[in-house]
């Protein structure tokens, strides 16, 4: 089987487990977990530098998973990386647990920063990368938005300051589900041209199937020109990998009947 | 008083690798020792406070001590969130310095007056706010914040501030001293109000009561043992802040009072700005003397107090 089958694999569990999870719990925000899976699987397996066992290593790569009402997708991943037990996540969003609804400081090993406010994520991110040039640590710095939440006029102060600081190890990752609460991104606001915006910032950007594990690996691999923040616009599906979430705004707040989990189940070939 | 905070905090970075400086978009050659020396721990974060604070909150989670200084409205109110949520929630030893605070710039308008930032900052779990009364206080509260682990907030003047003490005097985050020894009345003075309670009070002396002064910095947390005692020792406590009566020290300590039910051994009145923007132009004094802050009027409420 080859690496990419391998990580395809891996996606296919985290899905499920976080439909089931998202049962479970009762919780919403299952569709925006889905559409970022597969850069939070090829992120965690190929590219980020970080131990289990030392997850606050002062040189550890680290992630801002900006889009915090989709903490559910980043905890399954980090539970099936081994930052904590898997079983924990039956406890997700229970009193007491750690595990809220979106993430809190001081939560589980591995959640970098407390998010759920829009539009913190970029700037925070880039104070951690600047942080790694003053005192030479040469980690990178990634930050996980959703489209949605490039509506924020913070992103785009933190946007035009990086490249300007020549922030090389700052990667911008943007789930563009083209969706938010209420409608489509795009119609409520002017997206487009996304990658372009980010471009004109002084961005390295590009533009991919936000689903095509391949292609993910190899723009997280991608070296940029020196001193350019990289912005990876991934085109995504809202719900991918299950037909009846799919791209259905509804699953923005709905979760999952014990019937409906039993037909992810089947639909993603988990046994 | 910006003057004393380029040149404190130049010196504190030369005893502490972990401070940098954000700036936004101000202190025009103000910083230029600070950068020629430090090149890379002063950024000038733009136009753009609510990415400075969050920026802030991401080089302190990562061990650094950034100071965040531009205009008090802009460094407050306009980035209150990533304030709430960056800095606060996340507990990060970041300080703001807002510059100009208050009625300082008052000829600017209402758009630079600063009468909300005590209320808004204070209200912040974890918080401390300071308001020192002149550059040497600056220069101690500086110092005793950076050596804090906890966020902070601390509103200064500009510039052209009287020299109140002769320099940096001792001072502890939560602590009051006392500026001038007198009796019947306490006047609590915080932050730059301190010069027009000293002046009120040695008006007042010519009459024969001199009323205590005392230097207020510490709004949060306030210096309950000294209060506790104030209030017992003293008919009348009057708070004087170039601030909103809602929200700011005088409420802080109107609050105190009545949870501990020391209101009914004292009488406190409360100096500050009325519940209205200014829309009259004119400089800081004028419009000091429009809230009634400056020493006449103090001096005008603290003798009816007293004989009433």
């Amino acid at each position: 089987m080859s690496d990419i089958a391998a990580l395809e694999g891996i996606s296919r569990a985290v899905r499920f487990r976080l439909i089931e999870i998202s049962h479970q719990a009762g919780t919403a925000h299952l569709a925006g977990a889905l559409s970022c899976v597969d850069l939070l699987v090829a992120l965690y397996w190929t590219r980020l530098r970080a131990s289990v066992e030392s997850p606050a290593d002062p040189g550890r790569d680290r992630l801002v998973f900006s889009k915090g009402h989709a903490v559910s997708a980043l905890y399954t991943v980090l539970a099936r990386r081994g930052y904590f037990p898997e079983s924990r996540l039956d406890h997700y969003n229970r009193e007491g647990a750690g595990l809220p609804e979106q993430p809190a400081p001081g939560g589980v090993p591995g959640v970098e920063w407390a998010t759920g406010s829009l539009g913190h994520g970029l700037g925070v991110g880039l104070g951690m990368a600047l942080a790694g040039r003053i005192q030479r640590q040469p980690y990178r710095t990634f930050a996980l938005l959703s489209d949605g939440e490039c509506q924020e006029g913070s992103v785009w102060e933190a946007a035009m300051l990086a490249p300007r600081l020549g922030l090389g190890d700052l990667t911008v990752l943007v789930d563009f589900n083209k969706w938010q609460a209420t409608g489509r991104s795009t119609e409520i606001m002017q997206m487009e041209p996304f990658g372009a915006k980010w471009e004109a910032c002084g961005w390295s950007a590009c533009e991919i199937d936000g689903h095509d594990l391949c292609a993910i690996v190899q723009a997280l691999a991608e070296e940029t020109p020196e001193g350019k923040p990289r912005a990876i616009v991934a085109h995504t599906v809202k719900g991918k990998g299950v037909s009846f979430i799919e791209d259905d705004n509804n699953w923005h707040y709905r979760s999952p009947s014990a019937e409906e989990v039993a037909r992810a189940r089947k639909e993603l070939g988990v046994a | 008083m910006r003057n004393a905070f380029a040149d404190e905090i130049l010196k504190l970075a030369r005893e502490d690798a972990r401070v940098v400086v954000l700036s936004g978009d101000i202190g025009n050659r103000l910083f230029d020792k600070f950068k020629s020396e430090f090149p890379d721990r002063f950024y000038n974060c733009g136009v753009a406070e609510a990415n400075m604070i969050s920026m802030a909150a991401g080089l302190a989670s990562c061990g650094l001590r950034p100071v965040c200084y531009t205009i008090t409205p802009f460094v407050t109110t306009r980035c209150l969130e990533q304030i709430k949520v960056d800095v606060c929630y996340h507990r990060m030893p970041v300080l703001i310095v807002g510059t100009g605070s208050g009625l300082s710039y008052a000829s600017l308008g209402s758009t630079h007056h600063s009468f909300e930032d005590i209320a808004i900052m204070r209200v912040l779990p974890d918080m401390s706010v300071l308001a020192p009364a002149d550059a040497n206080e600056l220069r101690s509260c500086l110092r005793a914040a950076l050596a804090s682990d906890a966020p902070g907030y601390i509103r200064i003047g500009k510039k052209g501030e009287p020299v109140l003490f002769p320099e940096p005097p001792p001072f502890e985050i939560g602590r009051w001293r006392i500026a001038a020894s007198g009796e019947r009345a306490c006047l609590l003075a915080c932050g730059t109000s301190l010069e027009a309670a000293l002046t009120a009070a040695t008006d007042l002396q010519a009459g024969g009561r001199r009323p205590q002064v005392v230097a207020c910095a510490s709004v949060k947390p306030l210096d309950e043992d000294f209060l506790r005692a104030a209030a017992t020792d003293f008919p009348v406590l009057i708070t004087v802040e170039e601030h909103s009566l809602i929200g700011g020290f005088g409420s802080a300590v109107a609050e105190f009072l009545a949870d501990t039910g020391l209101s009914r051994v004292t009488r406190l009145l409360r100096a500050g700005i009325p519940d209205h923007f200014l829309h009259d132009c004119g400089e800081q004094d004028h419009a000091r003397k429009l809230c009634g802050l400056d020493a006449p009027s103090l001096v005008r409420r603290i003798r009816e107090s007293l004989d009433s």
